[in-house]
């Protein structure tokens, strides 16, 4: 079982590693990387190479470690027992299973996608560590253990919105995206877009990377906003003459809504469209 | 097997352990890569860095402690003339003319004869197939197709092939000494927290109030007061003059606070703290405040912070008078001095790079009276920072 990237993703050669590694040794991939490089995509893309099911776990604010594993549901049980209902002698008619018991369960090896694992509480990664080194775990209610049948390939990925512990980080490999160069945006394009024009391409990468060059922008565009504006510049029929057009007063790349995500940004790329202009003059 | 490479990386402070050594070497063992160099660099990198942050440093050990590997490249790089490698020619290889480079054999193989080529070669070459220059398919050379490729003085590959990567070093710029964005400047912020259930009870306490009912029969229901930072920050900021170059990095470091903290406070100075210190800028000369008034009304709890380049003639710390702007009756090291037995906690964050310190004396005597408390403002200066404060 080897990840070699997808017709629908383009994997260099240090990712492919590192997701090869991680699904030899059975040990979780923990993915960095700028907004929009990427991530999530990549444990779908892993999960429809190796023909695994994907197992979505979203992570919020307000996830506990112990809902990805079960929560027993006293409220209902407690209802059910005053109006007398007969499953109410089977505690496990209350006990719901997370999303780390439903991966332990399959019996072909799934993909078990931890998202976002930075927007949960400090203490999570380490409330987890257990569990995923071992893939098993208690349930009090019905004293069983769980034991995943075939250990589930993890991806965690994370925004670094917090630092993660180091005994977590110790368990896992770890991969940092770096923003793609000209050359594998290009072979990135070509796998969204089939056929593209390909001066087009070379217009529109242009722009791109002299946008991200521009000092002092505070969301630089990437990768899935490329894309986003990529699509919309093949919708609206643009030519690649009306991009490579250095008119001055048109300074701001036509559609720019898809790759400036910030208002202060657009203001500052029309301030440098009248310094342009002024210049001109 | 590599024992010197994880104690080199040990000795450059990147933390690793020996559970991600064994890791690796597991990793090694089940064959996960082929037998590549290149591979072997993505491996140990993934298994052994766990932060974005250390990838230079990583790269740097790796290239050092690995160095045999490129001995022989490193070698001849200066020794080939500079317009050889200009790339003039572009060929493109079918695929069976790509196979047939493939069986050209291994790298140690490719590196002897590269040795041996290099001492036959006196010439530019161009094309061919065995000698060194540019557009050919011999495995030396820059621009050429050979899948086991050595790279000589090129600047980047087309194929993205040729081996070295890790001397790019391509992850410079994530050293933990960049500049911050607010995101991570709040982040670093959340170190300084200190948590406490003061005023109004408005949140139900369930524990409490199941305890409570349990013991007396009826539903008897507990409040409690919202969890709150209790943290009280003083901030002074430096400002004008020499500062104004750092004023993106100021205004960020601000707007991260005043939303992490809600009992923040914050006052203007001008190179070094004085009798007078201001709100807003724009009145700067009509509504100053004494700075006694606000030693006095702020409770010694509050932690300080000082925001300021300390860069400034020293007469300007250490004189009466010595003010560019103003006479001042009593020195800077003096309102300083007092600022400091006020507040235990205070530091001060410097935005000027923390090589270029010692070279200020201006700077050396504030982070004297700061009593060493000075850090870059910076994210992993930021957090050493927030570290002393909370303490």
């Amino acid at each position: 079982m080897k990840f070699e990237g997808t017709k629908n993703y383009v994997a260099t050669d240090d990712l492919r590693v590192a997701v090869n590694a991680s699904i030899t040794l059975q040990r979780p991939l923990l993915i960095k990387g700028e907004p929009g490089t990427g991530k999530t995509v990549l444990a779908e893309e892993v999960a429809k190479a190796l023909d695994a099911e994907l197992i979505t776990w979203n992570i919020k604010s307000t996830t506990k470690a112990q809902q990805g594993l079960y929560e027993y549901d006293a409220v209902t049980r407690l209802r059910d027992s005053q109006l007398g209902d007969a499953r109410v002698k089977d505690i496990r008619n209350y006990i719901t299973k997370g999303k780390l018991w439903e991966s332990f369960e399959r019996d072909k090896r799934p993909v078990l996608l931890i998202d976002e694992i930075d927007k949960a509480d400090i203490e999570f990664p380490n409330d987890l560590l257990q569990e995923l080194d071992r893939m098993e775990f208690y349930v009090y209610e019905t004293n069983e253990t769980i034991k995943a049948r075939v250990r589930p390939i993890v991806i965690i990925t994370s925004n670094n919105e917090k630092e993660l512990p180091d005994a977590f980080l110790r368990r896992c490999f770890f991969h940092y995206i770096k923003f793609p160069d000209e050359e594998t945006m290009r072979a990135i394009i070509d796998v969204h877009f089939q056929g593209l024009k390909g001066k087009l391409v070379q217009e529109a990468l242009n722009i791109f990377y002299e946008i991200r060059e521009v000092p002092g922008l505070k969301k630089k565009p990437s990768t899935s906003e490329l894309l986003d504006w990529l699509k919309l510049l093949l919708s609206e029929d643009i030519s690649p003459e009306t991009l490579r057009e250095k008119d001055p007063t048109k300074l701001i790349p036509p559609l720019h809504g898809a790759l400036l995500k910030n208002e202060q940004d657009v203001h500052l790329f029309e301030r440098l469209a009248f310094l342009a202009r002024r210049e001109r003059n | 097997m590599f024992v010197h490479f994880f104690h080199e990386l040990k000795k450059a402070n990147v933390p690793v352990s020996l559970r991600e050594y064994l890791m690796l070497l597991e990793a090694m063992d089940s064959d996960v890569i082929e037998r590549k160099v290149e591979d072997f660099y993505f491996l140990s990198r993934a298994s052994l860095v766990k932060d974005e942050r250390n990838l230079d440093k990583f790269d740097q050990v790796f290239g050092h402690v690995f160095k045999g590997l490129d001995l022989v490249t490193e070698g001849h790089e200066t020794q080939l003339p500079e317009e050889w490698l200009k790339a003039l020619t572009e060929k493109f290889l079918t695929e069976e003319e790509k196979a047939e480079i493939e069986k050209l054999g291994g790298w140690e193989k490719i590196m002897e004869t590269l040795k041996q080529r290099l001492e036959e070669q006196k010439k530019r070459h161009e094309g061919g197939n065995k000698m060194i220059g540019t557009a050919g398919t011999s495995p030396f050379g820059a621009n050429g197709y050979n899948p086991e490729g050595v790279r000589i003085g090129q600047k980047e590959g087309r194929h993205g092939k040729a081996v070295k990567v890790w001397d790019k070093r391509e992850y410079k710029n994530l050293d933990d000494s960049v500049e911050l964005g607010t995101r991570n400047i709040k982040v670093a912020l959340r170190r300084l927290r200190k948590f406490a259930r003061e005023g109004m009870p408005t949140e139900l306490d369930l524990d409490d109030t199941i305890k409570s009912t349990a013991h007396h029969g009826y539903l008897d229901i507990k409040m409690v007061a919202e969890r709150r930072n209790k943290v009280n920050l003083l901030v002074f900021f430096d400002i004008g003059g020499s500062m104004d170059s750092h004023i993106k990095l100021c205004e960020e470091l601000f707007s991260a606070a005043r939303t992490e903290f809600k009992n923040m406070e914050y006052f203007y100075f001008h190179n070094c703290l004085y009798e007078g210190v201001w709100k807003d800028n724009r009145r700067r000369h009509n509504e100053k405040m004494s700075t006694w008034d606000v030693l006095h009304k702020f409770p010694a709890d509050y932690k300080v912070v000082f925001v300021g380049d300390a860069t400034m003639s020293p007469y300007e710390i250490t004189y009466a008078g010595g003010s560019v702007e103003h006479w001042n009756e009593e020195a800077g090291a003096l309102w300083l001095e007092r600022v400091a037995q006020i507040y235990e906690s205070a530091v001060w964050l410097n935005p000027v790079p923390e090589r270029h310190w010692e070279y200020t004396p201006s700077l050396q005597i504030i982070k004297q009276i700061m009593g060493d408390r000075m850090y870059p403002l910076t994210l992993e200066g930021l957090d050493k920072a927030m570290r002393e404060l909370s303490r």
